[in-house]
């Protein structure tokens, strides 16, 4: 991708204002709340983002990003400082401005009652485009969008990926001169999220649109033609991708070894000195160090042997860790370690050790099959992964696999019972963590965890033991009187898998654990999840973020209620390799599978 | 709220924008069940449940009669008793007997006749003993007229038939005025058309708004030039005509499937009902405004218009009886002033003198509340 401006604004003073300034904000202030549970989610905020290009906004969970979103479009006003965008006072002129903009929030605002052709209408009324313009602008838009077959169709049936396309171009119907987009991707399957952006890019190059978009993809942010990098209110850095890549120039390496899989290997290489992060990639261990000295193979792993090391070129991502972490810096928690003493790493079961066992399960939600007849098994201490976009039907599965959801039709055998005749007798063996974590809010981290371990029927020595543990191991030991709904995100997750992991189950369900969790957060949970498969528990999860699949020993890739491919990430990512693409990733793979999937429609 | 002048959107954006809005909601009002429900289903089995399931008359009230001493005069007693439609006479030889009826609540009543009864009442003087369950007041008051009543007229029967007395000098001539048959239907439906109202006025509307905050729609709806007057004008319309529409189905039902009689005119209902409705809609935006979630709007609406609707408008309960901190209380309460409306025109017939207070304080509460929820909605977020 390359950069359309010859060289960004490092110093990120707000005095070289040209007049090709799309937003400016000078020393913004915003808090939420008041007395003692004050919190600034915009501090002292400088900056300006020229006209033209896109504008990509990355940031941490809680770091301001619908903040400053909802600021420009006029949907908050700031307690602090000055917002200016189009050239105009937001504080003064909203509604002015809100008559040359396109906003696209994270629930995209669409009214899902109303059919795709009502929705484009009623947005076209708002914005008083004129009616003898709106076929043709219609037409142009659905025809980007590929939405044309669907007009009739209510917003509320459509798929993520086709309902995030309508939602954009609801917020197009005019052509604005500045466009909001605030995650417009999160959730939706790798396929509609190219679309996606090859349509802003469209409307960027071809009407001159100022695009501002934040994100939660890393990978989405190289393609930005500048950065904004938040982190608790402040502005972190800025200024090209390439720019953000020159911070973690020559400290970039990636590592194998054929004595340790890449996940073994990760764990050993993320507790050593001078680490800044350590990813899976292929059959690789990516890493960042903070000086080159620190990337010799016997410092990153010492005693393996051999061990291959060799440089390569830095990725947008890579400066986001580094930058995070020197922002962040004792603030991060160590690395990890969950495992107890003394509890040996259960041997690699046999392929006979199968404790979930699916056949042709099906799930009916009216006319809609929301699982239209799967089959897969997992096997003891396995990682098994589930990915898919939002509605593959996904969390239905899960629910079925718990008990908590009767199927529609075909088997299912956990932990060696059959669901559908003898759910409570498995439950005590599985743990669960749903996608909104079911804590209760208002209860302190202690409450939580006391209730939970009462209902799983923990008593005495036992049922202290575990408080204990779980107190150390997800280091909530120093937020145990805390109401839990206070908690950041992080945290949160962290009590509500010491929650599910309570009972000690044999099988733990973990349902988008990482959804709107940080790249830092989502680093130390997979190191969670490593450590408890490391014990033997098996552990099913489900993601959207097709990176994560790394990090498991088997994976699934669902779309529509049906499993698209079962496989190792290793294999699923080879399903993608041709002479153009040699070394394809899961995303490549995913994409495939859609587009066969689309062509089977 | 400002508009800067040099953007002054057109009176003809203004239009279109509102245009959309109004058909945006009528469309999401047709597609959505529940809001139907409540707009035609509800009203329809609260009118079939209060106007033949409820009813505050007292009809065949068992009557236990104890005859220590049976002679002509207590049989053309007890004879009246029998022809009366409102009370069923039960024979008990004593009056054990009958204290063990009223105890299992077979009997609401017990008349004795003691054996002295024709001789004492021949030299008026006459008592008749009567024990009323008062378990349950109403029935209890009822009872005690009806049979004095009963009484009343058998008395002067024999007087008349003996020519023994002359007739008493002043005679109670009663004539019922307005509910000549005194049916509690009359009055209990047309009080029904404000509760309907209320719950399409104020429920829906503050459920809807909160709908548009729990679904984040809001969000993308204040990003365009729409001003909030627009959007809120943009609920009220269709609000407004499913309102009239639901008055309209209870009116109709009222008249042709109760047989209420409707004394007043059509100009009169419809002022009270525009005005009420405009009062309901104000308080369900004004809910809206604080209570973004549907759920709590709900409760709120509920208690703070359907209950104070229903006990505090006069519809069932008399407010002329209750103490007057409470009675002073239902002044604020816009159902009290449209029931008072109501059961003018619908009974009375256009009492303008009446009508008028009435109509004034609404048209006051609707200014108040319709106005204090456009203050209260600015168009941000926070």
């Amino acid at each position: 991708m390359s950069s359309h401006l010859a060289s960004p604004d490092e110093s990120g003073s707000p005095g070289a204002s040209a007049p090709g300034t799309a937003i400016r904000l000078r020393g913004v202030s915003k808090r939420f709340g008041r007395g003692e549970r004050t919190v600034w989610a915009l501090e002292e905020l400088s900056l300006e983002i020229p006209r033209g290009g896109i504008t990509g906004v990355v940031g941490p969970d809680g770091a301001g990003k619908t903040t400053l979103m909802r600021l420009c479009a006029g949907l908050m006003r700031c307690d602090r400082g000055q917002v200016v965008v189009l050239d105009q006072d937001i504080t003064r002129d909203a509604a002015a401005i809100q008559g040359r903009i396109g906003y696209m929030p994270q629930r995209f605002g669409l009214y899902e009652d109303l059919s795709v052709a009502e929705n484009l209408n009623l947005y076209a009324d708002l914005q008083g485009v004129p009616r003898h313009q709106r076929p043709e602008r219609f037409q142009m838009l659905m025809q980007m969008t590929g939405l044309a077959p669907f007009l009739g169709r209510l917003a509320g049936k459509l798929s993520g990926g086709m309902k995030q396309k309508l939602g954009l171009a609801c917020a197009l119907v005019r052509s604005p001169e500045l466009l909001l987009l605030d995650e417009p991707t999160v959730g939706v399957d790798p396929l509609s999220r190219r679309e996606l952006w090859a349509i802003v890019r469209r409307f960027e190059q071809e009407e001159g649109t100022t695009v501002l978009l934040s994100t939660a993809y890393l990978d989405e942010a190289q393609r930005c033609d500048r950065v904004l990098m938040l982190d608790r209110g402040r502005l972190l850095a800025q200024g090209t991708p390439q720019w953000f890549q020159q911070q973690v120039q020559g400290r970039v390496f990636r590592i194998r070894s054929p004595r340790l899989t890449p996940r073994q290997l990760q764990a050993q290489v993320l507790g050593r000195p001078g680490v800044i992060d350590a990813a899976l990639e292929a059959t690789w261990v990516r890493v960042v160090v903070d000086s080159p000295q620190h990337a010799r193979a016997e410092h990153l792993a010492p005693g393996v042997d051999p061990v291959e090391v060799e440089p390569i070129p830095p990725r947008f991502e890579d400066a986001f860790m580094e930058l995070l972490s020197r922002d962040q810096g004792e603030q991060r928690p160590a690395a990890i370690n969950v495992a107890r003493s003394g509890a040996s790493r259960a041997a690699k079961a046999a392929d006979s050790d199968v404790v979930i066992q699916v056949q042709d399960l099906k799930r009916r939600f009216g006319d809609f099959w929301a699982v239209g007849g799967i089959s897969f098994q997992v096997h003891r201490g396995e990682v098994f992964g589930l990915l898919g976009a939002n509605g593959a039907g996904k969390t239905t599965t899960f629910r079925m696999l718990c008990g908590l959801l009767p199927p529609s039709g075909g088997t299912l055998r956990v932990a060696g019972v059959d669901m559908r005749r003898a759910p409570a007798q498995a439950r005590a063996r599985i743990g669960y963590m749903s996608q909104k974590f079911s804590l209760y809010r208002t209860l302190s981290v202690m409450q939580n965890l006391r209730f939970f371990s009462s209902a799983y029927g923990l008593r005495g020595r036992r049922r202290r033991a575990r408080l204990q543990w779980a107190l150390e191991q997800f280091q909530l030991a120093e937020v145990a009187g805390t109401d839990s709904g206070q908690l950041p995100l992080g945290y949160q997750q962290r009590l509500a898998m010491a929650c599910a992991l309570m009972h000690e189950p044999e099988i733990v369900f973990l349902d988008e654990p990482t959804s709107g969790a940080d790249p830092v957060a989502r680093r130390q949970f997979w190191q969670r999840i490593n450590a408890l498969a490391m014990q033997g528990v098996t552990v099913l999860v489900t993601t959207h973020f097709m990176e994560e699949a790394q990090y498991c020993d088997r994976m699934a890739i669902m779309i529509d209620g049906r499993l698209a491919a079962v496989d190792t990430p290793e294999n699923i990512r080879l399903m993608a390799q041709s002479p153009e693409n040699p070394e394809p990733t899961i995303e490549d793979a995913f994409i495939q599978l859609i587009l066969a999937h689309r062509k089977r429609q | 709220m400002t508009t800067p002048k040099p953007f002054a959107p057109a009176a003809r954006h203004r239009l279109m924008r509102l245009r959309g809005l109004v058909r945006k909601e009528w469309l999401q009002i047709w597609r959505d069940p529940s809001s139907i429900a409540i707009a035609f289903l509800l009203p329809v089995v609260l009118l079939l449940l209060f106007g033949y399931g409820v009813s505050l008359d007292a009809k065949d009230v068992p009557l236990a009669l104890v005859v220590d001493n049976p002679n002509p005069d207590t049989m053309t007693l007890c004879g009246h008793f029998e022809r009366s439609k409102y009370l069923r006479p039960v024979y008990f030889v004593n009056m054990r007997h009958a204290q063990q009826a009223m105890l299992r609540r077979q009997v609401s009543a017990i008349l004795r006749l003691r054996d002295d009864f024709s001789r004492e009442n021949l030299q008026r003087r006459g008592t008749i003993q009567l024990i009323v369950n008062g378990t349950d007041a109403n029935t209890a008051r009822i009872v005690t007229g009806y049979v004095q009543g009963v009484y009343a007229r058998w008395l002067a029967d024999v007087q008349q038939r003996r020519r023994a007395f002359p007739p008493p000098p002043i005679q109670v001539q009663h004539r019922v005025w307005y509910n000549a048959n005194l049916r509690s239907r009359n009055y209990l439906v047309p009080g029904l058309v404000a509760i309907i109202m209320t719950l399409i006025g104020a429920l829906l509307t503050a459920m809807v708004m909160a709908r548009e905050w729990e679904r984040g729609t809001i969000e993308a709806l204040m990003t365009t030039p729409v001003s909030m007057g627009e959007v809120l004008l943009g609920k009220v319309i269709p609000y407004f005509g499913l309102g009239l529409g639901g008055m309209a189905l209870s009116v109709a039902m009222a008249r042709w499937v109760f047989d209420v009689p409707f004394r007043g005119s059509m100009l009169a209902l419809l002022a009270g009902s525009v005005l009420f409705l405009l009062v309901a809609l104000g308080l369900g935006l004004l809910i809206s405004t604080t209570a973004r979630n549907q759920f709590v709007a709900g409760q709120v609406a509920i208690i703070v218009t359907f209950l104070p609707a229903f006990i505090l408008s006069g519809f069932i309960f008399d407010i002329r009886s209750m103490p007057w901190p409470i009675r002073a209380l239902t002044a604020i309460i816009p159902a009290r002033h449209f029931v008072t409306i109501l059961q003018n025109v619908f009974l009375a017939g256009d009492v303008w003198p009446l009508l008028l207070p009435s109509m004034g304080v609404l048209a006051l509460m609707a200014l108040v509340f319709l106005g204090l929820s456009y203050r209260k909605s600015p168009k941000r977020l926070d």
